[in-house]
This record gives structure tokens, sequence and C-alpha cells, in this order.
């Protein structure tokens, strides 16, 4: 179990005088989602938290400790991200990319163990890609690739998760597959930290919502709180109708150009 | 996959007794095995002991060396097409090399000066692709490209200038050619000391690989490691060159042949790049000994044949 916590964090998105500090309080159990318009900081925000990027000011605390205090194979055991964008410069299988999850946990020494490629095979198969582990990652699909990422942060398997857009290229049936998935780590005492698009996977997914605006304020709470109509028609500047379905608002944007 | 590393230790076994039978004189193995019980003919002792066991294991060591260099500055650079040499690593050690013949030293001399030219290379590069904000790769690529022209044309520029007596020597050395090591001991301690050294490291190269913030990601204190690869390849490649001058072609195509049978598991591609290096590069300086025996090419010559080919091969068929 793990939290994360800023204080008066402003993040450092370029171009961009100042910013709004950020004081989040993110619990285990709890799924966060982060909205806001192309370029409002959202990936920023997310490498920020992972202590990939200098803050402009402010901190972040994980389990009560300065996180830029911790070493950084310390830290990968307890938060782990899925970027929006990897390279792969080298030819790797999917079964290879998923053991490197298992790199913060082994020694130098070390090699994977039966464990390892035991666990690394079980999230293959929580993503549907355990079919495709001698696959060459380059000759998969986007969205094929986009579950072996996140199956390669459920075997490195950290209390924190953050992912960056982890429905990108994903098919309607996989999308709620994943989002399931995160409830259910959430549900065994796992924090998630997410960005995504769909303001409905949001409203359905979510306990919590950050609310990111290009000028850089920000906004955020509850899910049912922070989901009004009002607010997210000002985040995206775009018209919306909403309706109640199955217990959960669902968010369509009307047809016309917004005012200018 | 530790067999794959057998059958390479095998491989380099026997291409080392190849390279001691054959020659000028061709020994048979009893009498090969014979000297190394301690015994047969004078002549043969000192055929196989003083000279072609020096040179054959300053061979393999200069292969290996170059082999695992080109590996670790492809993971570096997150480029397939980097090789030792691509930070002008070796035009520094060339126009050190130079001057100290230019100015008539002798062997050793010519080695530290050569050792010395490329540790300059590699701070000169390290440094101005540095600049004001972090490197990167790419920039770290181009200032290397651009730096090894302009040693090449310095070396242009004192080949010009040199009377014509001093040229064959330099010419030779520029070629790469193995008689030039006086010793192999240096090399082969370096080379194995180095092999030790990274091959902990070697699962976080493999992390390294997927770019440096997913390294970052999973625990990889990146700059740090880029660094400890960068010092470390640098010295490899310097070592190389200050013991059989600039070999071509082993630091670029020794890694990608592995890689295509291999796999890229840096765990099995380092150890392995050290045994195949050290073996094409004996293979080949046992060629520049007997093709046109009593004569000899130049090592460098042999490898670039093998290696213009076979890397245009590679190329084609990676699409």
């Amino acid at each position: 179990m793990s939290t994360l916590r800023t204080h008066d964090l402003i993040i450092n998105v370029p171009g961009r005088p100042d910013g709004f500090s950020l004081n989040l309080n993110i619990e285990p159990g709890q799924i966060w989602g982060v909205l806001g318009p192309n370029g409002a900081g959202k990936t920023t925000l997310m490498h920020t938290l992972a202590g990939l990027l200098p803050a402009r000011s402010g901190q972040i605390v994980l389990n009560d400790i300065l996180l830029k205090e911790q070493k950084r194979r310390h830290i990968a055991r307890q938060l782990g991200l899925v970027f929006q964008e990897r390279q792969d410069s080298f030819p790797a299988t999917v079964m290879e990319t998923a053991l490197i999850g298992r790199h913060p946990w082994l020694s130098p020494w070390e090699s994977e163990q039966g464990e390892d490629q035991a666990r690394a095979a079980q999230a293959l198969t929580a993503l549907d890609v355990n079919h495709l582990s001698d696959r060459l990652l380059n000759t998969l699909s986007g969205g094929e690739r986009q579950r072996v990422a996140i199956a390669t942060l459920m075997t490195q398997n950290p209390d924190i998760w953050l992912l960056d857009e982890p429905t990108n290229h994903l098919d309607l049936h996989h999308q709620v597959k994943v989002m399931n998935l995160l409830a259910d780590q959430a549900g065994t005492g796992k924090t998630v930290f997410l960005c995504l698009h769909d303001l409905n996977l949001a409203a359905r997914w979510c306990s919590h919502v950050l609310l990111l605006y290009t000028s850089g304020d920000a906004c955020w709470g509850p899910a049912e709180t922070m989901l009004e109509p009002s607010a997210l028609e000002q985040l995206y500047d775009q018209k919306l109708i909403t309706v109640e379905v199955d217990g959960a608002s669902l968010f369509v944007p009307v047809r016309s150009a917004p005012k200018p | 996959m530790i067999r794959s590393l057998l059958c390479l230790g095998v491989l380099s076994l026997v291409a080392v007794v190849l390279a001691m039978a054959l020659g000028s004189v061709t020994i048979p193995l009893p009498d090969l095995w014979q000297v190394v019980l301690g015994e047969g003919s004078a002549l043969h002792r000192t055929l196989l002991i003083d000279l072609r066991l020096p040179r054959t294991l300053a061979a393999f060591a200069t292969g290996g060396l170059l082999a695992v260099a080109g590996a670790l500055m492809q993971v570096l650079l997150r480029n397939p097409l980097a090789d030792p040499y691509v930070l002008g690593l070796s035009g520094g050690a060339a126009v050190g090399a130079l001057l100290a013949m230019l100015a008539g030293m002798g062997t050793l001399l010519i080695s530290g000066s050569a050792f010395a030219g490329a540790m300059l290379a590699t701070v000169l590069v390290f440094g101005l692709a540095h600049g004001t904000g972090s490197w990167t790769p790419s920039r770290l690529l181009l200032t290397g490209v651009v730096v090894a022209a302009g040693w090449g044309a310095v070396i242009t520029l004192m080949l010009a200038l040199t009377p014509s007596y001093k040229l064959p020597g330099m010419l030779y050395w520029l070629m790469g050619d193995v008689s030039y090591a006086r010793s192999p001991w240096p090399a082969l301690i370096v080379l194995i000391i180095s092999v030790g050294l990274i091959l902990p490291l070697a699962r976080n190269l493999n992390v390294l690989a997927r770019g440096p913030m997913q390294a970052a990601a999973l625990g990889v204190s990146v700059r740090p490691l880029e660094w400890t690869i960068y010092v470390l390849a640098s010295l490899l490649t310097a070592t190389a060159v200050t013991t059989a001058g600039s070999i071509g072609f082993v630091g670029l195509i020794v890694p990608h042949m592995l890689r295509l049978v291999l796999g890229n598991d840096q765990r099995i591609i380092l150890p392995a790049s050290a045994l195949a290096g050290g073996t094409l590069l004996v293979l080949a300086d046992t060629l520049a000994r007997t093709v046109i025996a009593p004569e000899q090419l130049p090592v460098g010559v042999i490898t670039a044949l093998l290696g213009v080919p076979t890397f245009l091969y590679l190329l084609h068929r990676s699409r």
C-alpha cells in the first residue's frame, strides 16, 4: 500500500509562465482520472509524478519520503508508469518485453526465474496477449502493443500505477477490459492514476478526477462532484449533452462548432 | 543460451589452434601438442611460443575488444549503425600514432601516443556533444561523426606532408596490423576485466535499449549508466586501436550477426561478442599471414573485405 502526495507542486510545462499549485493526496484503492485538452500538461504531470522530470516548484512525497531523495530502483518497486509513446530501437519479443518489468526486483547477478516467467505470462494472459508471447513487438498492432505495455507494468507490480492514456489504440472490448483490470487492482489496494480522453470511461470507472486546463489551472476531487457538464464544457471548449444511463453520466458532444 | 556461448568458446579454441598451426611453416597437430606438453623441437617452440602465440592472442583480444565496444555503443546510441569508431575515436588515435611516427619515436611511444589521442578524441566529442544542455544520442552521434571527419582531414594532411620513406609504416598502422602488437597481455586483461565488469550491468543495458525514460521508470539510474558505458567502450576501443591500429567492421558486424542468431539480450550478446569478435580477428589475421606468405597483408583489409559484403547483406535482409 503506497500513497503519493504533492505539496504546492507546479509542473514544468514549457512556455507556460505560471501554473496552479497541485496539492494532491492519492490514496490506495483510488482510481484517478486526469482529464484535459491536448497540451494541458497531462503527460508532463505523469512524468513529474514518476520523478522523471523536474518540477518547477513544490514537492512530491512517496510514502512520506520525498521522491527526489529516493533511489530510482527503490521508486520503481513502488511506482510504475505506462508511457504514451515508446521507442523500440532493437527487436524484442512480447515475453522479453513483459519480463523487463521484473528488472527492479532482481539483483544484478540474478536472471529471471520461473516465478518471474509465471508472473509475466499471467499478466500477458490478463491482457489477452499471451498467445503472442514469442512474436516480435514491431510485428504487432498498435492496440496489441498497448496491451503488452500494460502487461509489463502488471509484471512490474508496483503499488502505484501511473498510466498515460492506457486506452489509446484499444478496441471497445479491450478498453473495458483494461478499465476493469485497473478497478480490480485498485480493489486489492493499488493506487491507479491515469490520463484519459474519454469522459465516459472516466465517469464509469474513476473514483477521483483531476481537470487540467490549458491555462495551467487545475481542480480535483471525487468524480461525482468533478464531472459537472459546465466544468467539462469549459475544459474542452466543447458543448456537451449529458444523459444518465445505467447509473453513470454519459457525455455526448454537441455536433455544431462552439461559438467563437 | 549457455550452450551458444559454449559453442562460441569451442569455435574460438579451434580458431586459435588453426592460427598456431598455419603460417610460413605449417606445424602438424601432433607437433603442436608436443610443444603444449613442453617438448618438441627448439624451432617449433620459438615459432609457436615467441611468435605465433603472442600474435594470435593479440588478435583475439583486439577482436573481442572491438566487438564488445561496438555492442556497447549500439545500445548507448540506440543506433544499430554505431560502431566503436563512430565517435571519431580511431581518428584521434591515428593522429596520435602518426605524430609519434613522424617524430621517429619507438613502438612503445607510438602506442602511448595512440592511446592518448583516443582518449583526447573521447573527451573532445563528449564535451562538445554536451554543450549547454544535456546530450542526446543523436547529438552525440552527430558530434562524433563530424569530429571524425575532422580527424580524417588531419590524417590526410599529415600523410601529404610526410617524407615518403615513412609512409608504408603509417599506412599499415592506419589499415590495422596485428604484427604491431608487442605484448597481448594488456589487451587481453582489459578485455577480461571489462566483460566481468559489464556483465552485472547487462540487464540494465537491456532496459536502456528501450529508451532512457522507460529505463528510468524501471529503476535504472540512466545518466551514470550511460557514462559508464561511454567511458568503458572508449577505453576498450582505445586499447584495441593501441594494440593493432584501426581495424574496421569487427565492431559493427559481429554484434549484429550475433543479434540475428541469439536475440538482443545483452547478458548473452556481450560475452558472445568478445568470443566471436576474437575468433573473427584470429581467422582474419591467419588469412592475412598466409594468403601471400611470406608477405603479409594488413588484417584491417581482410576484415573490411569480409565485413563490407556481410554488412550489406545484413542491411539488405533487414528491409
